[in-house]
């Protein structure tokens, strides 16, 4: 069951990368779906970034309690799990859960209402205009939060740290620009746009084939955050594993 | 014309299409006709491409539409236009925006051209001056009637019709068949129809199809369909009070 979805999936991913009909009208798509992925969740991103940060700053001062262990590991230690983990994951299981049900349940009710049967009988290839202008507007955007995600996690790291007393000021600054690896911020990039493909591309997928009504819409919603998380995850420990 | 032959359609182990054929001709008004469950939308979507048949041919002016690919099919899409059931119009578009849609898609007219036969179209369907609505505010007799507007807007050759009349009062239905069947005669289309409205088929059918349990049980125009031994077909035709009432009057 898993390989026939798996291979649905693959055949739909065809048809999304067929020649568009009218480039102008799938980039006008693709300015508004990146500023739906990228302008409308920067809020919630920045949010949860900082706070994260300031609470992984805290939390490695709890645990790295010794005299022999400077204080400026907390900065680089909050800045090496920001940067390879925190950010682009947490960043793309948020996004699955805000853009991953946006999608799924906005092409599920397109397909229920019969609306994809209106742009297949009229000669527009369905799967490429929903789809792909998702599919780019993920893999640009995402990169990009995850970006200000580090940035804002390792200062929410430096405002949670400062203000409890847990590090100095220039400790932390100290802790944040030693060692610094710049191949940390590729493997993080690199996960960003993968992570960018699976939040817009599996939910578009759950959606595509969605039969019923309203009920089985929302179902295909969950199951769309469900999967996309779960792959996310998957995906995380094979760059990882990859890259690292 | 449409020539469809020998259709044959399954999901699982249902036969819903049993060896289904028939010839639509251009300029009249072609209506298949059944009860429920007796395959009439699914003959539809296997002759526009939505599902494909196990066995048989659909024709457009002789060009064999089954067997081709997908950017052949695209051609031929080009020239249908098609009322789904629902409307089918995109939420997230004012009336404006559904009608211009496909002259975006698929024309290299200007702005103003588009307008132009976008005003044209809801003129023709008596919808002037609602360009800027949304379909979530409109009934749903101008959902049916915006649905016409796009379906028209390409000047198609063929123009598909699934059940124009269901969720619509009696006075509105007589509206939209009356439309169908001026649109039809005016542009000379190939008008396909799928309906269970017993006043579509009186008022608007040229040629009928009868299906019951997926095969074709009867052919003809409206003003043959009262006078046939066929039980099936007077078992449908006569179902409604009103229809046996008027019973041999016809």
């Amino acid at each position: 069951m898993n390989f026939t979805n798996f291979g649905r999936y693959l055949l739909l991913l065809k048809a999304v990368f067929r020649k568009p009909e009218k480039f102008k009208i799938y980039l006008k798509a693709i300015f508004k779906q990146m500023d739906f992925v990228g302008v409308g969740s920067l809020g919630l991103i920045a949010i949860i970034s900082t706070f994260i940060g300031a609470v992984m700053t805290l939390q490695i001062a709890f645990q790295l309690v010794s005299d022999f262990i400077p204080k400026t590991i907390i900065g680089s230690v909050n800045r090496d799990s920001s940067i390879l983990e925190l950010s682009p994951t947490i960043t793309a299981i948020v996004l699955a859960g805000k853009i991953g049900s946006a999608i799924s349940s906005e092409i599920g009710t397109m397909r229920v209402s019969e609306q994809i049967d209106a742009l297949e009988i009229m000669g527009i290839n369905s799967p490429g205009y929903l789809i792909l202008p998702k599919i780019i507007a993920g893999i640009t955007m995402v990169p990009l939060l995850v970006i200000m995600s580090m940035f804002l996690s390792i200062t929410g790291g430096y405002i949670g740290g400062t203000l409890s007393g847990a590090v100095t000021p220039a400790e932390y600054i100290q802790g944040i620009t030693t060692d610094f690896n710049p191949y940390t911020i590729v493997v993080a990039l690199v996960k960003a746009f993968v992570f960018g493909f699976i939040i817009t591309s599996v939910p578009a997928y759950e959606g595509f084939y969605v039969k019923g009504g309203a009920l089985e819409v929302a179902q295909a919603s969950t199951r769309a955050v469900v999967v996309s998380c779960i792959t996310i995850l998957a995906c995380d420990y094979i760059v990882t594993q990859l890259l690292l | 014309m449409i020539e469809i032959k020998d259709i044959h359609k399954s999901f699982g182990s249902n036969k819903v299409l049993q060896g289904i054929s028939g010839k639509f001709e251009a300029g009249v008004t072609n209506l298949i006709i059944g009860g429920s469950g007796s395959g009439k939308t699914t003959l539809l979507k296997c002759m526009i491409g939505l599902h494909h048949p196990e066995q048989g041919s659909v024709e457009y002016d002789g060009r064999e539409f089954t067997s081709m690919n997908f950017e052949e099919k695209i051609e031929i899409r080009k020239e249908i236009g098609m009322l789904f059931q629902g409307s089918a119009l995109f939420d997230s578009m004012t009336v404006e925006e559904n009608i211009m849609f496909p002259l975006n898609m698929f024309t290299e007219q200007d702005h103003k051209e588009k307008l132009d036969r976008v005003n044209f179209c809801l003129e023709r369907v008596n919808l002037e001056g609602k360009n800027k609505l949304f379909p979530a505010e409109l009934s749903g007799g101008m959902k049916k009637r915006v649905g016409i507007a796009r379906a028209i807007a390409m000047n198609p050759k063929y123009l598909f019709v699934d059940e124009p009349n269901s969720g619509l009062d009696p006075k509105t239905s007589i509206v939209i068949d009356e439309l169908i069947k001026e649109l039809t005669e005016e542009y000379n289309t190939t008008t396909i129809v799928v309906t269970h409205d017993m006043n579509s088929v009186m008022g608007i059918g040229d040629y009928i199809l009868f299906l019951h349990e997926g095969k074709k049980f009867w052919e003809g125009s409206n003003k043959e369909i009262a006078h046939t031994e066929i039980q099936e077909l007077n078992d449908f035709v006569f179902a409604s009070r009103f229809m046996k009432a008027a019973k041999g009057k016809f």
